[in-house]
């Protein structure tokens, strides 16, 4: 059974290279089944792999290369953690490929768009399965090329575009960081597998290292100061938007550091830092997330928050709890998008939500697993997973001190505030716009699957650690955010904070006016030059084409008297 | 008895005459006679060098020429005509279109 573990990253790549090379000889079903089909196989052998699973284990195919000492591998590791990462993206992903083959029905691009999903799940197995950081980081540039092209799938429209820049650029900044990290590494401990770097850490200055490391899982997970691409990113269609936020690509950051969590335990002041920045950006989502207007929008700032409280659990040593929140967060954060994608199918792509109203009617099954979704993700006690996680991040929070724990409360508290705003003012109240329901089988299925998983997922043991639930504060406390919610409907007329605006003024504009100002430097000359002087040859034996035959056979004339006259007087 | 001097400084004269009218002249037929003017000076001054050898060589060249100019002729007529038709004129600067 362990030895199948390579096909778990290997079966999606297998469905993107026969959907990349051969895809065009087969019919649209058949594309569909081979998309979804690869992910859920690689569900199952996740599945079997995990039941087999006893004690971490290496899976080397091969050797990489190797540069003297520096020798990384095409290898796999399979301890508790990436268990769960592999259990939740496998099959979470296999739900989400199998909504999209109803949603994206009729797309000019349905190859394209299976082809780059499975690849965004290879990637992202890639990431989380790598015994080193160098093949962690292909997963890791995979992941951000996959999301590039996901996000501009729709690449007719040029804002579609810009925005899939805006995420590779942004992310980029991140990445930096992490390559950078990678080198220190190499350069300071002398090998790039997880196990030794993290044993031999102790003997570097594990501040720099960490901080380096951050700085990339901060990229990809859209944390502030980074966090500006992840709104864009919602040009993409809602299946993209939802592998994004659930299964793959921003819970890389959380993955990494987790992973290396060694390393930032040697590193007091980077591990405070992991939990500032996830408090603020905790705050800030939420913020963010009530004055948005689009459906999916308020998602994507949700995500962003969601993310911030994993930071913030990783940044107090609570990895596991971390983790536990990641894998109930995959579960209702795929399910809100999957049914706010149902919604605006049903709506002819209406994303406004003030433009909805009262659809709880016309569209019972989109309005039932929307609201579990929204219950989890707020933290409903008991009946829902998001409590058990949520719960297990406030515990170890208060035992770090209530300063933190206060800061998680309120991050609770406008949690539910605006996912129950949403559920109000989407459901509720009378109906503004026409409905065509969408009712499709392939739709439904992982909704009512993931709405299942968003319920009962929270009693799933995880052999990260064990969680034990109790009913808190915060229940009391996301309960009064439903309250509240209620009382907002109304549109908010305070903007959020604008990012956006403060990066184009203090990053943007100065580097344009910089790469204008050095654009025209005397080095040019060098190539220009050769240019410059070949245009003005061209022209001036151009200009002796006047198409005039008697100056031509003037030229002739002159061209002869010069001949003789040399030939007679040399 | 004509010296072979004077003999070159008439073909000389000739040549001249030819390349002004070549040059000068804007009516194509002018400028194909002028072509002939040349041809034929070029041909005076062989014969008057075979006169000087006195070896036959000079007037076979000639008769080369004349062959050539008949050719010439005949390839220039038709020219000519194609310009007329094409341009409506004998103006050898309307035939200026393909300019660089």
């Amino acid at each position: 059974m362990q030895d199948l573990l390579w096909l778990v990253p290997g079966l999606p790549l297998l469905g993107f290279l026969v959907l990349s090379l051969a895809g065009g000889r087969l019919s649209r079903p058949a594309m569909a089944a081979v998309g979804t089909g690869s992910v859920g196989a690689s569900a199952m052998v996740a599945t079997l792999v995990a039941l087999g699973f006893h004690e971490p284990f290496r899976q080397v195919l091969w050797e990489w290369m190797r540069v003297g000492e520096f020798a990384p591998t095409i290898g796999f590791r399979l301890d508790a953690l990436s268990l769960v990462m592999i259990l939740v993206i496998t099959w979470v992903g296999f739900l989400i490929h199998a909504y999209s083959c109803a949603f994206m029905a009729g797309d000019a691009g349905y190859r394209r768009f299976f082809a780059i999903m499975n690849l965004f799940v290879a990637a992202m197995l890639t990431l989380v399965l790598a015994d080193n950081l160098l093949f962690l980081y292909l997963g890791w540039e995979g992941v951000g090329l996959c999301s590039y092209l996901l996000i501009g799938f729709w690449y007719q429209d040029p804002a579609n575009g810009r925005a899939a820049r805006k995420a590779f650029i942004v992310t980029r900044v991140g990445d930096t960081a992490f390559a950078i990290g990678l080198f220190f590494l190499i350069a300071q401990v002398g090998t790039l597998d997880i196990e030794e770097a993290m044993t031999r850490a102790g003997s570097i200055s594990a501040a720099t290292a960490a901080a380096l490391l951050l700085g990339g899982a901060v990229g990809k997970s859209a944390q502030i100061p980074l966090q500006v691409w992840l709104p864009d990113a919602m040009a993409g269609p809602t299946p993209v938007s939802a592998l994004i936020h659930a299964a793959t690509m921003v819970t890389a950051g959380v993955y990494l550091i987790a992973r290396t969590q060694a390393l930032f335990a040697l590193a007091p002041v980077v591990q405070t830092m992991v939990a500032v920045i996830g408090a603020a950006t905790l705050l800030l989502g939420g913020i963010g997330a009530l004055a948005q207007r689009d459906i999916k929008r308020v998602l994507a700032y949700s995500t962003m928050s969601q993310i911030g409280l994993m930071f913030l659990a990783l940044g107090l040593g609570a990895w596991p709890a971390a983790i536990f929140h990641f894998m109930t967060h995959a579960f209702f954060k795929a399910l809100l998008f999957l049914a706010a994608g149902s919604v605006t199918l049903s709506l002819h792509h209406e994303h406004d939500i003030f433009r909805m109203g009262g659809l709880w009617k016309s569209l019972p099954i989109s309005f039932a697993t929307f609201l579990i979704g929204a219950a989890s993700l707020s933290g409903m006690p008991f009946v829902t997973a998001g409590f058990f996680s949520k719960e297990s991040i406030l515990g170890s929070a208060w035992e770090r001190g209530v300063g933190w724990w206060s800061v998680a409360l309120v991050g609770v508290l406008l949690t539910s505030l605006y996912i129950f705003r949403v559920v109000f003012i989407v459901f509720f109240g009378e109906a503004k716009t026409s409905v065509a329901p969408r009712r499709d089988v392939l739709l439904t299925l992982p909704m009512v699957a993931l709405a299942i998983l968003a319920l009962v997922g929270g009693w799933i043991p995880i052999p990260v650690g064990v969680f034990e639930p109790h009913v808190g504060v915060a229940s009391v406390v996301s309960m009064a955010g439903i309250v509240i919610a209620w009382s907002l409907r109304a549109p908010l007329a305070f903007p959020g904070v604008d990012f956006d605006g403060l990066y184009e003024r203090a990053f943007v504009r100065p580097f344009l006016r910089l790469a204008n100002a050095v654009g025209r430097d005397p080095a040019d000359a060098v190539s220009f030059g050769p240019a410059w002087a070949a245009a003005t040859a061209h022209r001036l034996a151009s200009a002796t084409q006047t198409g005039s035959l008697r100056w031509y056979a003037a030229g002739i004339v002159f061209g002869g008297v010069v001949l003789l006259a040399v030939v007679l007087w040399w | 008895m004509i010296s072979t001097t004077h003999g070159l400084i008439l073909a000389a004269v000739l040549f001249a005459l030819g390349l002004t009218g070549l040059l000068a002249r804007r009516d194509v037929i002018f400028v194909l006679m002028s072509i002939e003017i040349m041809m034929n000076a070029a041909g005076l001054a062989f014969v008057v060098a075979g006169a000087r050898w006195g070896r036959p060589d000079g007037q076979v060249m000639f008769l080369f020429i004349l062959a050539t100019a008949a050719a010439e002729v005949s390839v220039g007529l038709a020219l000519i005509l194609a310009l007329f038709r094409r341009a409506r004129t004998l103006d050898v600067d309307a035939a200026n279109r393909m300019r660089g």
